[in-house]
């Protein structure tokens, strides 16, 4: 089996963040999986912090800056993604959206996804099935079924950390199996010219 | 090799002083700058084509008429006619009318426009941007050439026996350039008519210019017009220059700050770096520009931006004749010695009626009037 590539993507804004603790395990399962299978794994990590000017500048002038632009393409070019985000005011944060929305168009479309959350309380918990789980169905990403709720508790031990690791490790899981029944990533190239100029003339829309 | 200026027409406060120009001034600003261009030896202005504020040259026809008539070497162009939402039979009439006003000083430059409300207001779609361009110019090229054009088409009435009228001077169309940010489909049209093509360049990342530039160069030698090194470049640039680099940073920087386009964004010193715009002294823009020729091989034409962002008409022509003074000259004598001989000049009306000559009355249109030519 080839070298596999995972992004993880974390949207948490302190330092160090329990959204980027959680993103590290989901991708450490995920990870484990695919090698037990007899794999190679790559992970990058992406800490949205690190870009977050980047983002806003990108929404401004329509081009990411350099850092922003590697940490797109990784995105972009990776067999499979990890995506958590702490949830504000019901939903995912500003920096988490507006990442995804620099994206380029078609980047996720069939990339297997693994979505996750971090809040104060777990009345936050399906954030992520309104708010994740429709935006990434709208980008036509892959999103697996278990998504992963980490709320204070979660990370306060005893059988609460045995419940989240069980469901870190099902998620993860879940990621690794539809990562391996597709062949490795390929990014959309936005230059590539996809008509011949004779369609084009004939009245064909690119496409 | 061509040197000159584009201004896209913005009428700007001028975050210094809270000043707005009139829109009486803006257009009279443009066309003193216009004068200016030709008075300190630079070859090309171009004018951007608008129909919504804060923009004001909604009618670039009448302006660049109005320059022709009080230039003499000045080669007129656009930047760009939108060719999506223009009538292709108006084009090929108004620049035609140019045409024979400017005594071939006239080419012009196409794009679609990225304004989305713009289309409706002249009956389009911007979701058709694409086939609207294609299907339009295709015309628009027929209009030139044939003296009689029966047609019809997905996005226009039908013409049945209509004949252009002025036919173009010397039965010779003016040059076109297709300009485009990152459209693949739009270098690919370039590249198949064999015309030329124009990297707006400035606002992005060199690699968008580098592989569009590519991307066309390729094509052009595809379509049997010459080697990809053949092919015909034109490139944006923006520049703001003071004797210093620390004045000129220092002056420009309140106008980069609240720009239209990128202003409250990156900083000045980061949008240097990731795009074309230059800030510093007259030597820092010549070898930035020259730095150009690296990731596009030679080209043809350079088109500065100077006098937007709400610049005074004062500054913007005292960039002028910095640019005519110190920048252009050097840029010209080192460009013209590192262009290999088989590398073509841009195309003007002398140059395209000497070489249909030379190609025999055969081509192109039987309607050639008796014109006098001029341009470079």
């Amino acid at each position: 089996m080839s070298r596999r590539t995972l992004a993880v993507v974390s949207a948490g804004l302190s330092q160090p963040s329990s959204t980027r603790l959680l993103a590290d395990q989901l991708a450490a399962a995920t990870r484990d999986e695919l090698v037990r299978a007899g794999g190679e794994v790559e992970l990058r990590p992406i800490d949205l912090r690190d870009h977050a000017h980047d983002v806003v500048n990108n929404l401004l002038t329509g081009f990411p800056p350099p850092a922003l632009r590697q940490a797109l393409d990784a995105v972009a070019g990776a067999d499979g993604i990890v995506a958590v985000t702490p949830i504000f005011n019901g939903s995912y944060t500003g920096l988490f959206k507006s990442f995804f929305d620099v994206l380029d168009a078609g980047s996720l479309v069939d990339r297997p996804v693994l979505i996750a959350a971090t809040g104060g309380t777990a009345r936050h918990s399906l954030a992520l099935e309104h708010a994740l789980r429709p935006m990434f169905a709208y980008l036509r990403a892959v999103v697996v079924p278990t998504a992963v709720f980490a709320a204070p508790e979660d990370w306060s031990g005893g059988t609460a950390e045995g419940a989240l690791r069980a469901r870190v490790v099902r998620a993860g899981g879940e990621l690794a199996d539809q990562v391996r029944r597709r062949p490795t990533a390929a990014p959309p190239d936005p230059f590539a010219l996809t008509t011949s100029f004779d369609q084009l003339l004939a009245g064909g829309d690119p496409a | 090799m061509q040197f000159g200026i584009f201004t896209v027409g913005d009428v700007t406060v001028d975050p210094t002083n809270g000043r707005e120009p009139s829109e009486h001034e803006r257009i009279k600003a443009m066309v003193t700058i216009a004068r200016k261009a030709e008075e300190v030896g630079l070859d090309v202005f171009a004018t951007g084509e608008h129909h919504n504020p804060p923009f004001v040259p909604s009618s670039p026809t009448t302006m660049l008429g109005w320059i022709a008539a009080r230039t003499e070497r000045l080669l007129l162009s656009t930047a760009t006619t939108l060719i999506t939402t223009n009538d292709p039979v108006k084009i090929a009439e108004d620049y035609a009318m140019l045409q024979h006003l400017a005594d071939g000083r006239v080419d012009l430059m196409l794009g679609r426009g990225n304004t989305g409300p713009v289309y409706p207001w002249f009956g389009q779609d911007i979701r058709n941007g694409i086939p609207l361009t294609i299907e339009n110019y295709e015309l628009l090229r027929r209009l030139w050439r044939e003296d009689v054009v029966d047609w019809s088409g997905r996005f226009r009435t039908p013409l049945q026996s209509f004949t252009s009228t002025p036919r173009p001077l010397d039965g010779v169309p003016p040059f076109v350039w297709h300009g485009s940010i990152r459209s693949p489909e739009i270098a690919e049209q370039a590249a198949y008519y064999g015309d030329g093509f124009f990297a707006n360049h400035i606002f992005w990342p060199k690699e968008h210019t580098q592989r569009m530039v590519g991307l066309y160069r390729e094509r052009f030698a595809h379509y049997g017009h010459g080697s990809p090194d053949q092919a015909i470049v034109g490139l944006g640039g923006q520049v703001f220059m003071r004797r210093n680099s620390q004045d000129a940073v220092r002056e420009f920087r309140p106008y980069f700050d609240n720009a239209p386009v990128y202003g409250h964004g990156p900083s000045l010193e980061e949008f240097t770096t990731q795009t074309p715009l230059t800030v510093g002294s007259p030597q820092q823009v010549i070898d930035r520009t020259l730095g150009f020729r690296d990731y596009v091989g030679d080209y043809q034409r350079q088109l500065f931006l100077v006098d937007h962002a709400g610049l005074p008409l004062k500054t913007v022509l005292e960039q002028l004749d910095i640019l005519g003074e110190e920048v252009v000259p050097v840029l010209r004598k080192e460009f013209d010695s590192l262009r290999p001989a088989h590398v073509p000049e841009a195309p003007t009306h002398a140059s395209l009626v000497a070489a249909r000559a030379v190609a025999g009355p055969a081509a192109g249109s039987t309607a050639a009037g008796a014109g006098t030519e001029a341009g470079r």
